[in-house]
């Protein structure tokens, strides 16, 4: 954990502790301790069911919890629902399913949240929008509807979405895993250009490759727990646990 | 290695396509359609030929001098009778005597204009709407109109405020009385049913369980006995002299009525929309009133357009039910006008009058329906 030096003298921008979560008896969450500095990237990886999206849902308060703390910018996150709205303006969602709201064309999907949430005007809003989607290379598509462009495009909207609002954390649940093949890359490609540009990421996904180039940390979660983090090199070279050494083992012989 | 030639598109073979095809593959594609087929066109036969006969071929037609927007247009001599209009056929000319009281009830004549004036301005409203549909403001002219539709309206047939003579509800009456208590009672309810809908999904346990009440009591009940309910029952609560009019409290009972069949309606649209489009519109930070309004509904109620016209088009026809309290609807008017002594015995001529009325309006509404469904249609355009 010394490769990026860097990072250690920034503040914690999140602060998970004991945290605890149960669904009916199901303890799907166990003692999970976890900070995350500023401008860091994390990717949690780990087997179906062993946490990792119920854990990142925690942060943006999607799932409650029933022990421990989470911090976020120094807020903890309470039922306190003008607090959460505070949080969830920081904290910026891609979905596994893209979740973009299907009858709004896809300009309207990006000022939402900047017209009714940031009170900016629809001017603004809408030329923030277009440069967004500049970005994400599908300025193009401004007026058309979800449906009408491809999974790969959808999650590219989906992420210049949860930009719009400048966000200083970004959670990705599993944002390729619904994808064809051939989209995987352009979704990963804009996810690499976020990353260098310094935004805090904590990202649940199972491409390997992008966690190599880019995390300075990953975390493998197992059983509601996680079982071992560390930096991509001794993670992927030097696994301590059989867990991890099997679950690599399984997702890297192919 | 093999390399294949572009191949060329041409039209599908002759056989494939034609008049004859659609006969084979529709109506006689087997035996048993085919013996479908024959007996519904029998039935057609023997159905058809009388009903024509009896509405147009024996009928009469001879309605004297007709004044038609400002032109005399002459049918015959002089209006038909009762005893000359023979009974194998229709009667149309008792129709067409008893027209001001199918339409406007004991409404005074000497102030039609004004009811008039109301139906001019509802045909315009979908005329009007549509065309405003690419206009930058459209929402504020729509909001404008739904607002300033009914206040008119209202002033216009209730008259009073010292401009117009006052027309009391007694005196509504006919296709006039239809379309107000139907229109009060869709458009009062809908909102009402959006509301309960969403109080039915709510966490606040309390509203959840005064939702699902309310709900489940109204759907439980006849409308008559609601009717009942609101027009005896209701002024025996109330104080002596307290009287109010008995054609809001009628309209009350149906508001709320078709709310709770709207509730459920929309209830079915909001089950319908993925747990994803919630989750995101609660982590772009909409509060709960911006995600129902933004996300949530204006999806669930464009899956419910069929229900909740199809819903409207039931409270349109149960509006007939009104005539067991007094009121007198455009139905009711066929059993009244058949008293008359004058013309005993026509109340069929005004019963079919009705049935194609009501017709023509439900169809108009049902294929309305159809139109903006499409419009909003945003899911599967391509």
């Amino acid at each position: 954990m010394s490769t990026d030096k860097s990072k250690n003298n920034k503040t914690n921008i999140i602060e998970i502790s004991k945290l605890n979560k149960w669904y009916g008896d199901f303890h799907a969450l166990k003692n999970i301790d976890l900070n995350v500095k500023e401008g860091e990237i994390i990717v949690v990886c780990g087997p179906s069911g062993s946490g990792k999206s119920t854990l990142i849902r925690c942060v943006n308060f999607l799932e409650k919890f029933q022990e421990g703390t989470i911090l976020v910018s120094g807020t903890e996150l309470t039922d306190d629902a003008q607090k959460i709205r505070k949080i969830r303006s920081e904290v910026a969602m891609v979905f596994q399913h893209f979740n973009l709201f299907p009858h709004l064309t896809i300009v309207d999907n990006l000022t939402l949240a900047p017209i009714w949430v940031h009170n900016e005007t629809k001017l603004e809003a809408r030329e923030k929008a277009l440069k967004l989607l500049d970005r994400v290379g599908i300025r193009d598509q401004a007026e058309k509807y979800p449906n009408q462009l491809s999974g790969g495009q959808q999650q590219r909207v989906a992420i210049a979405r949860s930009l719009c609002t400048s966000p200083k954390i970004m959670l990705f649940d599993e944002p390729t895993s619904a994808l064809d093949p051939e989209m995987i890359s352009e979704v990963l490609d804009v996810m690499v250009e976020l990353a260098k540009e310094g935004i805090t990421m904590i990202c649940v996904t199972h491409e390997m490759g992008f966690a190599r180039k880019v995390a300075n940390r990953i975390i493998f979660m197992d059983d509601g727990q996680i079982v071992e983090e560390n930096d991509p090199e001794n993670f992927f070279n030097h696994a301590e646990s059989d867990r991890l050494q099997l679950f690599l083992d399984q997702i890297l012989t192919h | 290695m093999s390399v294949f030639d572009q191949q060329s598109t041409r039209k599908p073979p002759i056989s494939q396509i034609g008049a004859v095809l659609w006969l084979k593959t529709n109506l006689f594609s087997s035996w048993i359609n085919s013996l479908l087929t024959l007996a519904s066109l029998y039935l057609l036969y023997i159905m058809i030929p009388p009903l024509l006969d009896w509405m147009i071929f024996n009928a009469s037609f001879s309605f004297g001098t007709v004044n038609l927007f400002g032109f005399d247009i002459k049918f015959s001599e002089a209006m038909a009778t009762n005893q000359n209009c023979g009974r194998e056929g229709a009667c149309w000319p008792y129709i067409y005597e008893k027209l001001y009281m199918y339409t406007y009830g004991f409404y005074p004549r000497t102030e039609t204009w004004r009811p008039n004036i109301v139906f001019g301005l509802t045909a315009l409203l979908f005329v009007i709407v549509p065309l405003v549909k690419h206009y930058k403001h459209k929402n504020r002219v729509t909001l404008s109109l739904i607002i300033l539709y009914p206040l008119v309206s209202y002033v216009l047939i209730a008259g009073g405020f010292g401009l117009l003579m006052p027309v009391s509800t007694d005196q509504w009456g006919g296709l006039l009385l239809t379309l107000i208590i139907a229109s009060v009672g869709i458009i009062v309810s809908f909102p009402i049913g959006v509301l309960l809908a969403l109080g039915r999904q709510s966490n606040l346990k309390v509203i959840k369980l005064f939702s699902t009440l309310f709900i489940e009591f109204i759907r439980a009940v006849p409308l008559i006995t609601i009717l009942f309910m609101a027009s005896f029952v209701l002024p025996l609560f109330l104080e002596s002299g307290n009287y109010f009019d008995k054609l809001l409290r009628a309209l009350i009972g149906i508001a709320l009525f078709q709310a709770a069949y709207f509730a459920e309606v929309v209830r079915g649209g909001l089950q319908a929309i993925p747990r994803g489009q919630y989750e995101a519109a609660d982590a772009i930070g909409l509060s709960y009133f911006q995600k129902n309004i933004l996300i949530i509904l204006p999806q669930a109620l464009k899956i419910s357009i069929p229900n909740i016209v199809g819903s409207s088009i039931s409270l349109f026809k149960d509006t007939t039910l009104v005539l067991i309290i007094g009121l007198f609807d455009m139905l009711a008017m066929v059993n009244l006008t058949s008293n008359d002594p004058y013309w005993l015995g026509r109340e069929t001529e005004g019963f079919v009058f009705v049935t194609i009325v009501m017709w023509a309006i439900l169809y108009t509404m049902s294929r309305y329906s159809r139109k903006l469904e499409l419009r909003f249609n945003t899911e599967n355009t391509n």
